[in-house]
């Protein structure tokens, strides 16, 4: 069985303290920023901010609304991340969590470019750079804990557990209160599923979060990589054919045969 | 032609410069890394490398197999002039795109890597895998002529080994490398568009298609005769050795059929998608998507199959390089103008990104320049006939 989180944006009070469990457990150092007038801070998630809380101030049905919102990877069920990467640092594992290895990559950066919700980051600041993104706390959980960000959330706005049950859960704080959440569990079936889902007062596409299909981000590469042996044997064996049936049709006519044919077909 | 023959060192000169600055850039991205070289973000992780060096480069170095097929396989023995030289641009076409990727990626002393972590999946994988292979094969289509000057120089050291072997080793399996580098070309031309389907949410709905792959394989085809019309033509002047009218117009006939096969796949496949509207109401993008068809495949039809114009050396030249601006367009539009920013990020090209490409471009046209001096240029039997 696989693991979710579920956040719930209603619960959410921006403290930030997800952020900060973050940094120490995965040892990131401060990034320097400049003052946009916001508390919100880092800007945008980076390799060296996996987890960030935005802050939307917006109005909806004509109340006004301060949410936040809880960016990381969503832990994709047919990430885009792997299925791009040529190396296959891009593991999606059976508990759920999508991890990357320093020691396949090559630094393509397809992934980052493939990621429908624009996670993978660079250190760019690095002549050696790698990839980094949120990990799930794939480390931590493999040893029975939850994820540093969850054990941190001082108001259960994150909780952890088997994504099925999560569903559930969502499902269930949604009939219970019609009236504070949208009718949409974002990431329940977002390019196919995510392990990571949200419950919001507001639609998610005014939280920023991307407006994406029910289907795989996969699913046409799959085919177009389907297509490929097809291919390869179709053409070799049309290109074979076709210099066999020219070479029998040159053949008997002698040399003159073929530039007999062109000159009728080619205008001077 | 003394303007032509004096033309020679100057263009030289300045081709060494632009390499020579790009080597210094190039120096600056290793020691600095990307981040202090380039404009790349995380917003934009593919820049202008990738879309120039890695989808033009390819795209346009589709003349090689295009070429070898029309020659070797479909028996068109007017076209033996060209082959050869459209053989050594591909070649050199993809050993530029190698070299880019090389400063590109983040890791590029890792670059082995995918020999050993193989993603079948991963339409990226199958490019690097083809694109290896293809290299190895032109190399081999092309030595020939490397073996045919070695054969006739006559150096004590040189002389001693028969260099007749080797040549009549290559020749003897000329036509399994010619249909592997078709078959190999094939698969990555229409892989680098499979690479693409990757992002629908993220490229626009004007390019987004499931047909992409095929879409790249036939603007490859197009732009491959096209290329090498305007590479001869170029080096027609340089060098003097004119290509024959008759092939000229032939090439061109050529590229006029497979760009209306491509057209009439794009509008059906719009059509087929219910999203055919969007020529005319998705402002921005819809102007992005009739320049590209405008320059490289609607002028270009006209023009090629008019006949006062394919009798016409210049109007011929011109309209090639239509066909290869379009070609440019096309890829620029779908690998960066209409593929989604990350929000909040924006992407101009740093001045050493320009360089670094400037310069691969530059290398290969003084290698160009250094074959026709020293090496045939032409099949010893060919040589007779085209010159
Ligand atoms: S959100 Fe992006 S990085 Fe995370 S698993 Fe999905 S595709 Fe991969
Ligand atoms: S940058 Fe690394 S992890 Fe990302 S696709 Fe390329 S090789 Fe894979």
């Amino acid at each position: 069985m696989s693991k979710g989180v579920l956040y719930d944006a209603n619960k959410c009070i921006g403290c930030r303290a997800c952020q900060v469990a973050c940094k120490q457990w995965n040892e990131m150092p401060a990034e320097t920023t400049t003052n946009t007038g916001s508390c919100e801070n880092p800007p945008k998630v980076s390799a060296y901010t996996l987890t960030k809380i935005r802050f939307n101030e917006l109005e909806h049905d004509g109340k006004f609304h301060w949410v936040f919102t809880k960016i990381q990877c969503m832990h994709c069920e047919h990430p885009a991340c792997a299925e791009a990467c040529l190396v296959g640092a891009f593991q999606k594992t059976p508990e759920g969590a999508v991890v990357y290895d320093d020691n396949k990559c090559i630094g393509c950066r397809y992934c980052m470019v493939a990621c429908p919700f624009g996670i993978p980051c660079y250190q760019w600041d690095d002549p050696m750079p790698w990839v980094r993104k949120c990990s799930f706390c794939a480390d931590r959980q493999s040893a029975g804990l939850k994820p540093a960000c969850v054990t941190t959330c001082p108001t259960g706005a994150l909780k952890y557990g088997e994504r099925d049950d999560l569903i559930d859960e969502a499902h269930q704080r949604i009939a219970a209160n019609r009236d504070k959440y949208v009718d949409h569990v974002y990431g329940e079936h977002e390019v196919g599923g995510t392990s990571w889902l949200y419950l919001s007062p507001v639609p998610f596409e005014k939280l920023g979060m991307p407006v994406v299909g029910q289907e795989a981000v996969t699913v046409n590469v799959e085919r177009a990589m389907g297509a490929v042996p097809p291919v390869l044997v179709g053409v070799a064996a049309i290109m074979s054919g076709v210099y066999w049936l020219v070479k029998r049709r040159q053949q008997p006519g002698g040399e003159g045969a073929p530039n007999d044919k062109e000159q009728v077909e080619v205008p001077k | 032609m003394i303007i032509n023959k004096r033309s020679i060192p100057v263009g030289t000169i300045i081709l060494t410069v632009v390499v020579l600055l790009g080597l210094v850039a190039m120096i600056l991205r290793y020691v600095y890394g990307l981040g202090a070289t380039t404009n790349m973000s995380d917003g934009r992780a593919w820049g202008l490398w990738i879309s120039f060096d890695l989808y033009c480069g390819v795209a346009l170095a589709a003349g090689g197999f295009t070429l070898a097929g029309i020659v070797y396989i479909f028996g068109r023995e007017k076209y033996h002039a060209v082959a050869r030289p459209a053989i050594l641009t591909a070649f050199l076409g993809y050993t530029l795109v190698i070299l880019a990727l090389l400063v590109d990626l983040g890791q590029p002393w890792y670059i082995w890597r995918f020999l050993f972590n193989w993603n079948i999946h991963s339409p990226l994988f199958e490019v690097s895998l083809c694109v290896m292979l293809y290299t190895i094969v032109l190399a081999l289509e092309f030595s020939p002529a490397v073996f045919e000057r070695l054969s006739s120089l006559d150096y004590p050291l040189i002389r001693r080994f028969n260099w007749r072997i080797p040549l009549r080793v290559i020749r003897s399996i000329q036509i399994p490398l010619v249909i592997a580098g078709i078959v190999l070309s094939t698969l990555h031309q229409s892989s680098l568009g499979s690479m693409l389907l990757m992002m629908p949410e993220t490229l626009h709905p004007l390019w987004y298609t499931p047909i992409l792959p095929i879409l790249f394989l036939f603007s490859a085809i197009a732009v491959g005769p096209a290329m090498v019309m305007f590479e001869s033509a170029l080096s027609s002047r340089v060098f003097g050795h004119k290509l024959s009218i008759d092939v000229m117009s032939g090439l061109g006939k050529a590229t006029a059929y497979v760009l209306g096969l491509y057209l009439l796949l794009k509008i059906v496949d719009l059509l087929a998608r219910g999203d055919l509207a969007l020529v005319a109401t998705a402002y921005p993008h819809n102007l992005l998507w009739w320049g590209e068809i405008i320059i490289g495949v609607i002028l270009p039809i006209i023009f090629f199959s008019m006949s006062s114009i394919r009798r016409n050396r210049t109007m011929l030249f011109w309209s090639a390089v239509l066909v290869v601006l379009g070609l440019v367009f096309n890829r620029f539009n779908v690998s960066m103008l209409a593929l989604e920013i990350r929000p909040g990020f924006t992407y101009v090209p740093h001045w050493m990104e320009f360089a670094i490409s400037a310069a691969l471009v530059a290398d290969a046209m003084l290698v160009i320049f250094l074959a026709h001096r020293l090496l045939p240029m032409h099949e010893e039997e060919a040589a007779v006939e085209s010159g």
